[in-house]
């Protein structure tokens, strides 16, 4: 069920240069699940609509909710000085997000795993599914994509998965993308679930091939519930809600299987 | 005992709060925060006689105190509409009103005609007032002889009342709101959204594919009022009034400028439970006003 509702900040640190690590006490982590994200709300009167912030962690109790976002403007600015004890108002949970049971069946049938990509601030989404694939029993892989030295999270990620990386630079790990990083130490995969820069998934897509690929979106938004119409994929086939292909990134995604959007 | 009923065009509605079109879908997503017997009435997002994919995205961005928006009427058309949405809306106790929206007047006409013998449609809102669109739309609102015309050929066609909606982006809105009474509307509403434009300063690029877009929010409820002021003193016929309106103070305003009912519309993005509260607001200011019957203060001022 999707509700606003008000959390407690446990706590927050920076874990690179304008990356910041939220984790909030709230009622709605009880839906909460990898690839969902929820609105949240800035206590400045002039930027009222909800910021849809994806979720990197659900605690084991289901009680809190762990954040990790980049600071991009007005809304995220005021964010990343949330102290311990604050009050946050959430909107959430929102969004489909990833189907674990037929991750899991695609995985056992073909026996390589599930490849995670993520590039920059689409790392921190995949880190949860990493989590969630592991106790459903899914050998993961991941390989995750930064600018430059200044990686973060990727401790965590050897805690579930074989863990690869790419800096754009070469400070760590293969020179390049996500993709150099794959071809260079050969892995080998029977799904992606990627969330990252357009570029990147759109070169995903191409890459899989006849492989399955989950893709996270991320567009503009103004509702975050599938009213507004604001946020849309253009899709191959004709969705039932739209009847247009157009499917709403919000309500129907933000995970899409690659071959069903046209990006 | 306190009374919250409006009545407008012999339509009674329990209470005077309704949300604008297309911050509400058909209520379906809202329904799962709202309870939607509660609210006056559920208006539709716009609809037309075949689907429209609307506009390339980005289609929203946020502004001082409100947002711009370009959807561009984005709808599924009216069949999937009737085989969906109205058998939705068939469950709840609230009066539907369909906005319908169109290229050409024989677009309107064509959704106008279908509605006429659906019994679940309790009024017909007129959408001549779209800033987002290339064709139709604003482009009947802005020109009085356009807005004549349809108003009379939508009139010839549907037994349904019929609500005009007019656009802010005019110089003389009480001229408007009169030609719209003359050729026949039951009631107006207003106001659609202010054509706003921003830009990316980082990206040198227009925030929206559209370039301009419509703004709505609390940014604009001081010029919602003035239009609802002059347009409702302009004519007879009741007016709906919106913009911006966040809370049931809000909505008091806009009765008190001369509306019969008021709109929430970008509110509910931000606060779904926007609508419910907002009846919940003018409940409580009646009691300490002390206001036994709500249509006492419309145009009070």
């Amino acid at each position: 069920m999707k509700r606003k509702s008000i959390g407690k900040v446990i706590s927050q640190k920076s874990l690179a240069p304008g990356i910041y690590d939220l984790l909030i006490e709230t009622e709605i982590a009880k839906d909460a699940k990898a690839g969902q994200f929820v609105g949240v709300y800035t206590k400045d009167a002039s930027a009222l609509l909800p910021r849809p912030i994806s979720i990197c962690g659900v605690s084991d109790d289901k009680k809190s909710l762990r954040l990790v976002y980049r600071v991009a403007g007005k809304g995220t600015g005021e964010f990343s000085g949330f102290k311990a004890g604050d009050d946050v108002e959430l909107l959430g949970v929102l969004g489909n997000g990833y189907d674990i049971e037929e991750l899991r069946k695609t995985a056992e049938a073909g026996g390589k795993g599930v490849l995670l990509l993520g590039g920059g601030i689409g790392v921190p989404p995949v880190l949860e599914l990493a989590k969630e694939l592991k106790a459903a029993g899914v050998k993961v892989i991941s390989v995750m994509g930064y600018r430059d030295d200044k990686t973060f999270l990727l401790d965590e990620f050897k805690e579930y998965s074989d863990t690869y990386v790419a800096s754009e630079d070469g400070s760590v790990g293969t020179k390049g993308n996500v993709l150099d990083a794959v071809r260079e130490n050969g892995i080998e995969f029977d799904a992606i679930c990627s969330c990252g820069p357009l570029p990147m998934l759109r070169a995903i897509k191409e890459f899989v091939g006849e492989k399955p690929a989950f893709i996270s979106l991320e567009e503009r938004m103004a509702c975050g519930v599938g009213a507004c119409l604001g946020c849309i994929v253009k899709t191959k086939e004709v969705d039932h809600h739209s009847h247009v292909n157009n499917a709403r990134i919000c309500t129907d995604g933000p995970v899409f299987a690659a071959s069903e959007v046209e990006i | 005992m306190r009374k919250t009923e409006v009545t407008i065009a012999g339509v009674t509605f329990k209470n005077p709060i309704m949300e604008g079109s297309g911050t509400f879908g058909s209520g379906m997503e809202y329904s799962e925060f709202v309870d939607l017997n509660r609210l006056g009435a559920v208006v539709t997002k716009g609809v037309a006689n075949v689907p429209w994919p609307g506009n390339p995205t980005p289609r929203v961005c946020e502004v001082y105190g409100g947002m711009l928006n370009a959807i561009g009427l984005q709808n599924p058309g009216i069949e999937v509409f009737c085989e969906r949405d109205l058998p939705f809306l068939e469950k709840y106790d609230t009066k539907v009103i369909v906005n319908v929206c169109g290229k050409s007047v024989s677009d309107y006409v064509e959704v106008v005609e279908r509605l006429s013998d659906e019994k679940r449609v309790d009024m017909l809102e007129i959408n001549v007032s779209c800033p987002n669109v290339k064709e139709g739309a604003i482009a009947f609102g802005t020109d009085k002889g356009a807005l004549e015309n349809i108003t009379k050929e939508i009139k010839a066609h549907t037994k349904k009342p019929v609500i005009m909606k007019l656009t802010p982006n005019v110089t003389d809105i009480a001229e408007m709101a009169r030609v719209a009474e003359s050729a026949g509307a039951d009631a107006l509403s207003l106001i659609n959204t202010i054509t706003g434009m921003k830009i990316d300063i980082e990206r040198r690029r227009f925030a929206l594919a559209n370039k301009t877009g419509g703004m709505s929010g609390p940014a604009i409820k001081p010029i919602a009022v003035r239009m609802v002021y002059q347009a409702s003193h302009a004519v007879k016929i009741p007016v709906i009034g919106m913009g911006g309106v966040a809370t049931g103070e809000d909505a008091i305003e806009f009765m008190m400028a001369g509306a019969t009912a008021v709109a929430v519309g970008m509110m509910n993005f931000v606060n779904p439970y926007a609508t419910t509260e907002c009846i919940e607001g003018i409940e409580r200011y009646m009691d300490n006003h002390k206001i036994e019957d709500i249509s006492e203060i419309i145009g009070c001022v």
